[in-house]
């Protein structure tokens, strides 16, 4: 069995995480990431996508809106917009808001809106693709 | 005593229904109070790391140079004031309008981003200049208006057509305690005291530590927005509900003073009768 360390994931609204877990995957703006115990420190932006904790031989999977990592020596920070587990997710609500997106973008103006529409669609497909694994 | 007795139990009934209204509002501002609180409790883990991740880096980095950090001259103030949407809450809105007109008096220019009609109205009857205004959201705030504001007030800052953003809002101490204050969020003060007290330890920051804050400086203004919005729902709350206390406190009061002016004009009415039949009596002897 593999040695531990502190995760902590805090959204806005919740503590979403707070134990002691073996590995945590994460998604960087950079690329996907593991962290053990002992990783050096370091901050890093998070984007849009899923999040896979391993504890104790099983592993876990979340979605999460973006946010950071903070790996410090004694624990390791995510803080995040938003997190939910599989179960937690509302899929009509992902469905719609999707279409709203993609509505938004079919109508192509050239705007922060655009913008904002993409961010949505792919928060919106990231809580979907967890959601149907299930 | 020159009230006859039918307009004084006319003013009891008048001032019982006041009360019964108070008492309700006391009531149900403590329930929603209860919940604030915890809304409170919640928020706090957040802005906490939050800040103890930026302090963190200014920690660890020197001479980082950017945007929403370096002081710019002051030609033009933005405020974000926060008030509640309704009143009967006490001190409440008038001691942050009070104290972002105090404020504002050392500026020269000054723009309002109001939160709540409160606030809204007074700066509005005042003609000062608006950024926007956002209200209907005071009681439970989301963290997506909180963002929205945020964004609006770094997208001025950025612009350049601001060069310094406050916020004001009430601090929540205790229920019986609430705080007006004034915190400049842009450009960002924070002080390197505080930021050295952790180990200084090598922390890679990726891709770069510039890249890190682009990212981090706007969520932790959302943040602070966020975490003064709740706050000051917070507040408002406390403060409604011990307005909503003393009003009822006071209109028992009155009740007391008028019932026992009610019973002395019964009791004259009642001799004035007696001494009237005695009289009549007397009369006819």
């Amino acid at each position: 069995m593999a040695s531990k360390f502190h995760l902590q994931i805090i959204t806005p609204t919740r503590t979403f995480l707070d134990e002691e877990i073996e590995m945590v995957v994460l998604r960087t703006v950079e690329g996907d990431m593991g962290i053990m115990k002992n990783h050096i420190p370091m901050v890093t932006p998070l984007s849009i996508g899923k999040l896979k904790i391993n504890k104790d031989g099983s592993t876990r999977e979340a979605a999460i809106a973006g946010g950071f990592v903070h790996v410090d020596r004694e624990k390791t920070v995510i803080i995040t917009d938003s997190a939910e587990w599989p179960d937690e997710i509302d899929v009509n609500r992902a469905k719609e808001a999707k279409e709203r997106a993609e509505e938004r973008l079919n109508k192509g103006t050239q705007d922060i809106d655009t913008l904002r529409a993409e961010i949505a669609l792919k928060k919106a497909m990231n809580r979907l693709n967890l959601a149907q694994r299930r | 005593m020159g009230l006859g007795m039918r307009d004084i139990k006319r003013r009891i009934k008048s001032v019982n229904s006041t009360k019964q209204i108070t008492k309700a509002m006391e009531l149900v501002s403590s329930a929603k109070l209860r919940k604030a609180k915890e809304e409170l409790e919640k928020t706090k883990p957040y802005f906490n790391a939050m800040e103890d991740t930026i302090r963190g880096i200014f920690a660890n980095t020197k001479g980082i140079k950017h945007e929403f950090l370096t002081q710019r001259d002051v030609k033009k103030t933005a405020y974000i004031v926060i008030t509640a949407d309704r009143g009967l809450c006490g001190g409440y809105n008038s001691n942050v309008i009070k104290l972002a007109n105090s404020h504002m008096a050392e500026k020269q220019n000054k723009s309002i981003i109001a939160v709540g009609a409160r606030g809204r109205d007074f700066f509005k009857k005042r003609d000062f200049d608006f950024d926007g205004e956002y209200t209907q959201l005071s009681e439970t705030p989301s963290f997506s208006t909180a963002q929205q504001i945020s964004r609006l007030a770094l997208e001025l800052y950025k612009q350049g057509l601001v060069d310094e953003v406050n916020l004001v809002y009430t601090q929540f101490i205790s229920t019986i305690n609430q705080k007006p204050t004034v915190k400049r969020i842009l450009p960002l003060e924070i002080s390197a005291e505080e930021g050295s007290k952790g180990s200084k330890t090598m922390i890679a920051y990726e891709p770069s530590p510039e890249a890190v804050l682009d990212y981090l400086v706007p969520k932790y203004v959302d943040g602070m927005v966020f975490g003064a919005l709740v706050e000051s729902a917070t507040s408002e709350q406390a403060a409604r509900r011990v307005a909503m206390e003393s009003a009822t406190d006071n209109a028992e009061e009155m009740i007391g003073n008028l019932k026992l002016v009610y019973n002395r004009a019964r009791q004259a009415s009642i001799t004035q009768e007696i001494a009237e039949i005695v009289g009549g009596a007397e009369a006819l002897k």
